[in-house]
């Protein structure tokens, strides 16, 4: 990232223009229902956040240099090019005041994917030194140290001798030949350990031969926030390589939405290869161990919950249905959100929007929208299974002085688990 | 009159071949300029399929999601009563048909006259309605370029030139009717170099999206 420039940025675009992007913005008719669909348009009111207006440079490259009449009007003077200006104009359209959360992707009447567009986007964006600094710094560490809180193992080891004392859970580290190995994110090690014991209670109950990787324990991915495939493409193999050292059978993604897309979608395709292991979702492998019989729960609440779905996870992963049938295992009062599934409205903190600060006021604005979908529901508990998402709603509810309590899917399931003593670790 | 009638004779002849010799060879190579750039083969293993999900998708986006259309009716019913009317007039009116069946050797069963007359009708009063509402929202304000009003207008004026035609409102008749068919060769000529593709390359874009994200599992 050091030589950004606008050439670099320029060529960057160019690399991201495929089939898709070109049938795309070959069929724009300009109608603006994207921005119907966009949190950070109908929080504010404010037309320069319409989606499809966010990928002005990026269009502004294809119509010259890819189409015979973008071609003919260059030639005759009349092409607006792309400048150092407009790209810093467009930082917050691209980074701010988007979270590539897809909404406007599933309303285009005439197909566009816009979030597919928008990541593509960013990749020009970084190369020409327009990425947000604070996620750029995330970067770094992540890159350096390994993880974007720049949390080492020994922070992760602490925790785990903490939660192994505490709780009497076993968690197995390094162990070769295990089924599953565990994917965190450095917001699950610092803010919420409880998943880490709830995985540890789920699988010693089900039977599961499972281990963290002491070398490759962080599953987010800052680089596929900024747009950039080098760091995206480094912090995957990391994973790649522990998951091959410890010759895993699957690698386990976390609560975490990008982390998500990143390992499962954006992984084979950043290193150029398939895998030699299966990626799940944590919610589709208890989905998988309830459907099987080696989890039950008992002592169901009737406390009523909603669920909100990390849109990475639910409009951009497809595990939809997975976390509905978790919910009935630990709810008889399990109420859904107006929009929900792949119709969800994203918490407004995902794609990188929340480790920026300069959104940050953006942000808190469009969390009305989620704000008001809560209330909606009459709900009195806030699932999600994002950690992310989780500090993003806990701080907007804050700042709306809302008292909701919140809880991780997971960490449900693990709190209702029936526990047979002997079941042998 | 003579001169009329022979503007009328040089616009439904050489003028009306050159014209759609452009159509028909610019959107080949619109089209191909897309396909042709391809995309990366996908590596990650698939949670559903692409062809099944994407043809989907060609339909299903024909309907607005119930939020979007009742932020934004207007969109979706003047898009759709403008789309109708001049469709109905383009594809349904005898004397049209006649002139595909002339052109490409084969034609299908049209509408009563007075049935397209009121599509035209339709079809005008949508286009103004949606005009009116490009002029006014604020968003589509923000999105518009010249481009758009240019589409505007080759697609208004057909349809226009059409009715006042039919309807003998101009005179000498010959003149008119060589207007109309003229200004649906302007429609043509400029028809693969503008917005107006969408109307091919919707079904590639709705393909594709249904297609990357069925491949998610994901019907979208």
């Amino acid at each position: 990232m050091s030589e950004a420039t606008l050439e670099r940025g320029l060529n960057a675009f160019r690399e991201q223009i495929d089939a898709p992007v070109a049938a795309f913005f070959s069929s724009c008719v300009s109608c603006g229902m994207c921005a119907e669909a966009c949190l950070f348009y109908t929080e504010t009111n404010d037309p320069k956040y319409t989606p499809i207006r966010k990928l002005e440079p990026l269009r502004r490259v294809w119509e010259q240099e890819y189409t015979i009449s973008g071609k003919i009007k260059k030639a005759l003077g009349f092409a607006r090019p792309v400048t150092d200006a407009m790209l810093v104009e467009w930082r917050e359209l691209l980074y701010d005041s988007c979270t590539m959360c897809a909404r406007c992707s599933m309303v285009c009447p005439v197909g566009n994917d816009i979030a597919y567009m928008v990541r593509k986007a960013r990749e020009g964006m970084a190369a020409s030194g327009n990425a947000p600094a604070d996620v750029i710094s995330a970067a770094g560490r992540a890159v350096k140290i390994g993880s974007p809180m720049g949390i080492k193992y020994k922070a992760l080891e602490a925790q785990i001798k903490h939660i192994e004392a505490d709780s009497g859970e076993k968690i197995p580290v390094d162990v070769e030949g295990a089924d599953y190995m565990a994917l965190l994110s450095s917001m699950e090690v610092i803010n919420f350990p409880e998943y880490i014991q709830s995985l540890a209670k789920i699988f010693k109950q089900a039977g599961v031969s499972w281990t963290l990787c002491s070398e490759a324990f962080e599953a987010t991915n800052t680089g596929i926030q900024i747009g950039s495939s080098d760091i995206a493409r480094q912090l995957v193999q990391r994973i790649v390589d522990g998951a091959e050292k410890l010759k895993v059978k699957y690698v386990i993604a976390p609560e975490c939405g990008h982390a998500y897309t990143s390992i499962r979608w954006d992984g084979p395709n950043l290193i150029g290869r398939p895998y030699n292991f299966r990626v799940l979702h944590i919610l589709e492998l208890l989905d998988e161990l309830r459907a099987s019989g080696k989890i039950r729960t008992e002592n169901l609440s009737d406390e009523r919950m909603t669920f909100h779905d990390p849109c990475s996870i639910a409009r951009k992963g497809g595990v939809i249905e997975s976390p509905r049938r978790l919910m009935d295992m630990v709810s008889t009062n399990f109420v859904e959100m107006k929009d929900h599934g792949k119709w969800n409205w994203c918490c407004g903190g995902g794609g990188g929007v929340s480790a920026n600060t300069d959104a940050e006021e953006l942000r808190l604005k469009a969390f009305r929208r989620k704000k008001e979908q809560i209330a909606e529901t009459g709900a009195e508990l806030l699932v999600t299974a994002c950690a992310n998402c989780r500090l993003v709603i806990e701080e907007g509810l804050e700042e709306y002085n809302v008292e909701m309590p919140m809880e991780g899917l997971t960490e449900l399931v693990a709190q209702h688990l029936v526990v047979d003593e002997n079941v042998e670790a | 009159m003579n001169e009329s009638m022979d503007f009328l004779l040089w616009a439904r002849g050489t003028a009306f071949d050159v014209a759609v010799a452009i159509f028909v060879i610019g959107v080949i190579i619109r089209l191909f300029e897309i396909v042709s750039l391809g995309r990366a083969n996908n590596l990650a293993e698939p949670k559903g399929s692409e062809f099944g999900p994407g043809m989907k998708t060609i339909v299903t986006r024909t309907l607005p999601e119930a939020g979007v259309f009742k932020r934004q009716p207007l969109t979706v019913i003047g898009g759709y009563v403008f789309h109708f009317g001049l469709l109905i007039s383009l594809f349904l009116f005898i004397p049209h048909i006649e002139l595909f069946a002339a052109t490409f050797g084969f034609s299908w069963p049209g509408l009563p006259n007075p049935i397209v007359d009121a599509a035209a009708v339709l079809g005008i009063v949508g286009l103004l309605a949606v005009l009116w509402h490009r002029l006014t929202n604020p968003v589509m304000k923000i999105l518009t370029e010249k481009e758009d009003y240019l589409v505007w207008l080759l697609t208004f004026l057909p349809l226009l030139t059409g009715y006042l035609a039919y309807h003998r409102l101009v005179n000498p008749y010959p003149f008119i009717l060589g207007l109309h068919i003229l200004s649906v060769e302007l429609l043509l000529v400029l028809f693969p170099f503008t917005k107006l593709m969408h109307t091919f390359t919707l079904f590639l874009a709705r393909w594709y999206n249904g297609a990357m994200n069925g491949r998610r599992g994901v019907e979208s």
